[in-house]
């Protein structure tokens, strides 16, 4: 065990099966297969589906760095936070237009990303988790210190979004923002997959797996890893964008360190490595919030922090593995 | 001048708080090499021990800081021997999801039993006067703190330095499996200074309270302070997470004398500066 430097545990976080690749399009189509269903039998919880297609894309983004690429951080909430500003901003001082608003959001998270990364990504390990946490606090303080820009503490409330295409208005009972947030989320989970199943993608599998092998082959690591960091900033970005967008006000709470922390619980909740994870833990963790939230914040916590020391001590997914070896087990014997 | 005194003086007050409160986690970090996102907790257990006994029961001060750190000590170590040892070769993720989850079991704990106010330590009239050092005056209770932190920094460095025990724990750091090969009883070392870690954030939970006040949702909000000494300090050294924690506390007692407005940042500028030179620690090369 003490051979094991917490930056090569790191790297630790299951890997990628190599296994046939599924259909890009299969995660997608099942998703808002998922979400049509959800919204036909609650159809007064349309807002709660918006919310957990759009928290989905950002746990989506961390399953890029953390399952695919093995890049640990706790900073996810920088790339989210800007893309919400960004598009909040656009949409203040340029246009109200909603998916010129997601392309800034995209590429402002997608240039923050490479930029910092291009600083970040030479450490490894607990090192690169302390300055990925460093560099959203450092971003939450600058977005507090300009309260002219950012509205501070209030946050960002002033701007209007014009209808989507010019057709459908974002209405009071959420129906326009969920699909709107379930077909972005839909088309990033198809962009992931065809991502993960590249060339690109399968020598981000290999640098997770061995870095100095990569190296040795050729691949230039550091510019792939960058790559696959801005890829992330861009779907944080957009995640961003549409929960600004949805909801109208941007708040400091959206660059903060427990946004990225639940992040990573959620992604670990659902399995990190083959993106359906991030719906899965998204969804799960989203309701567990809203049911036991609404009865009392503390109550959430007691739920969460049992929730999370079980998830660690019996793993959800060797316990699944655990009780099908049972049940073939029990196939075999009797015939 | 006065205000350059003041802010020398906060800041290495505020830097021995962050001392006391990380060490404990740095030691961890470098002898089990587990992440212990928890520690916090401990700091808030001490601290809520202090303020309950004195507060509701009237005991006299130091007794209770006494009886609530030897609780808060083998709280720790109890906590590490029966649940934390397991988890040890586990993957670092699965420490950080683990710990994390602890921490809000224990936030929603003491909110259960303390209610979400904030709660004051009432000191004793032996520290709430002010000491005159002849060119200006101090708060007893802030000569307290320094004196407090330098103690506790100069008995680790004994023990670690000159002790059978501090032998061991150096043993352990530099390579675990050999240690025990060797006959060093690891676990023993593992669960005590563990145990003594816990300890040292209760004190300085007790010693911080001032700055850092105490309330349910305390380990989650120092959390990253603790964090930030333990990683520019370097894991497991005592004199790095000393020196990170004076200049870190430093630097953010100055900002907020000079520029109040830009919060922390500053902290955070200066500890990514630090990280980036000296990524294995601040006296590390």
């Amino acid at each position: 065990m003490t051979t094991t430097s917490p930056a090569a545990a790191a790297t630790e976080i299951t890997p990628p099966r190599a296994r046939a690749m599924p259909p890009p399009w299969r995660l997608p189509l099942a998703t808002i297969a998922a979400a049509f269903v959800a919204s036909l039998l609650w159809p007064d919880q349309l807002g709660l589906v918006g919310r957990i297609a759009t928290t989905a894309l950002l746990v989506l983004s961390l399953d890029l760095l953390v399952g695919y690429a093995g890049i640990a951080t706790l900073g996810q909430a920088a790339l989210f936070g800007v893309g919400a500003y960004g598009a909040g901003l656009f949409a203040q001082q340029v246009h109200g237009d909603p998916l010129l608003g997601l392309l800034v959001a995209a590429a402002a998270g997608a240039c923050l990303a490479a930029a910092s990364g291009a600083f970040l990504l030479r450490f490894e390990g607990f090192t690169l988790l302390m300055l990925t946490i460093a560099f959203a606090q450092i971003l939450l303080s600058l977005a507090s210190t300009f309260r002219g820009l950012t509205g501070g503490d209030d946050g960002l409330s002033d701007f209007t979004i014009t209808p989507i295409l010019g057709l459908w208005e974002f209405d009071l009972e959420g129906r326009v923002g969920a699909i709107y947030a379930v077909t972005v989320l839909a088309a990033g989970l198809y962009l992931s997959r065809r991502v993960a199943n590249s060339p690109f993608g399968l020598s981000i599998r290999g640098i997770h797996e061995s870095r100095a092998r990569m190296a040795a082959l050729g691949t230039p690591v550091r510019k792939r890893l960058i790559g696959i960091y801005a890829l992330s900033g861009m779907l944080a970005g957009v995640s961003g964008a549409i929960t600004a967008q949805i909801n109208g006000i941007v708040g400091l709470d959206s660059l903060g360190f427990p946004l990225s922390a639940e992040a990573l619980v959620m992604l670990v909740l659902g399995g990190a490595g083959n993106l359906s994870g991030s719906v899965i833990g998204a969804s799960v963790f989203t309701l567990l919030h809203h049911t036991a939230a609404s009865i009392d914040p503390y109550h959430w916590l007691f739920v969460i922090g049992i929730a999370l020391m079980a998830v660690v001590l019996f793993p959800p997914a060797a316990m699944a593995q655990k009780v099908w070896a049972r049940v073939r087990g029990t196939r075999n014997t009797t015939p | 001048m006065t205000l350059l005194l003041n802010i020398l003086v906060d800041g290495v007050a505020y830097g021995m708080v962050l001392f006391v409160m990380a060490v404990g986690l740095s030691i961890t970090l470098g002898l089990m090499k587990f992440v212990n996102l928890s520690h916090g907790a401990f700091a808030m257990a001490g601290g809520y021990g202090v303020a309950v006994l004195v507060g509701s029961h009237g005991w006299n001060f130091w007794a209770a800081l006494l009886v609530a750190l030897i609780a808060t000590g083998v709280f720790g170590a109890a906590l590490e021997a029966l649940i934390l040892r397991h988890l040890y070769r586990r993957p670092e993720l699965q420490q950080v999801l683990f710990t994390i989850g602890l921490t809000f079991f224990l936030v929603a704990t003491a909110n259960a039993i303390f209610g979400p106010q904030v709660r004051s330590i009432p000191l004793p009239a032996s520290l709430s006067g002010s000491v005159d050092l002849g060119f200006r005056t101090l708060p007893t209770q802030r000569v307290f703190v320094l004196l407090a932190g330098v103690a506790a920094a100069a008995l680790l460095t004994w023990i670690i330095a000159r002790t059978r025990f501090g032998i061991w724990i150096r043993a352990s750091v530099d390579h675990a499996d050999a240690a025990s090969g060797l006959g060093i009883p690891i676990r023993l070392v593992q669960c005590l200074s563990f145990g003594a870690g816990a300890a040292l954030a209760g004190l300085g939970g007790v010693l911080g309270a001032e700055l850092m006040p105490l309330e349910p949702y305390y380990p989650l909000k120092y959390l990253v302070l603790m964090l930030v000494v333990v990683a520019v300090g370097g894991m497991g050294s005592i004199p790095g997470s000393l020196c990170t924690a004076l200049v870190l506390g430093t630097v953010d007692t100055a900002s907020k004398y000079l520029v109040s407005e830009w919060g922390s940042l500053l902290f955070f500028v200066a500890m990514g500066l630090l990280l980036a030179w000296r990524p294995r620690g601040i006296l590390t090369r």
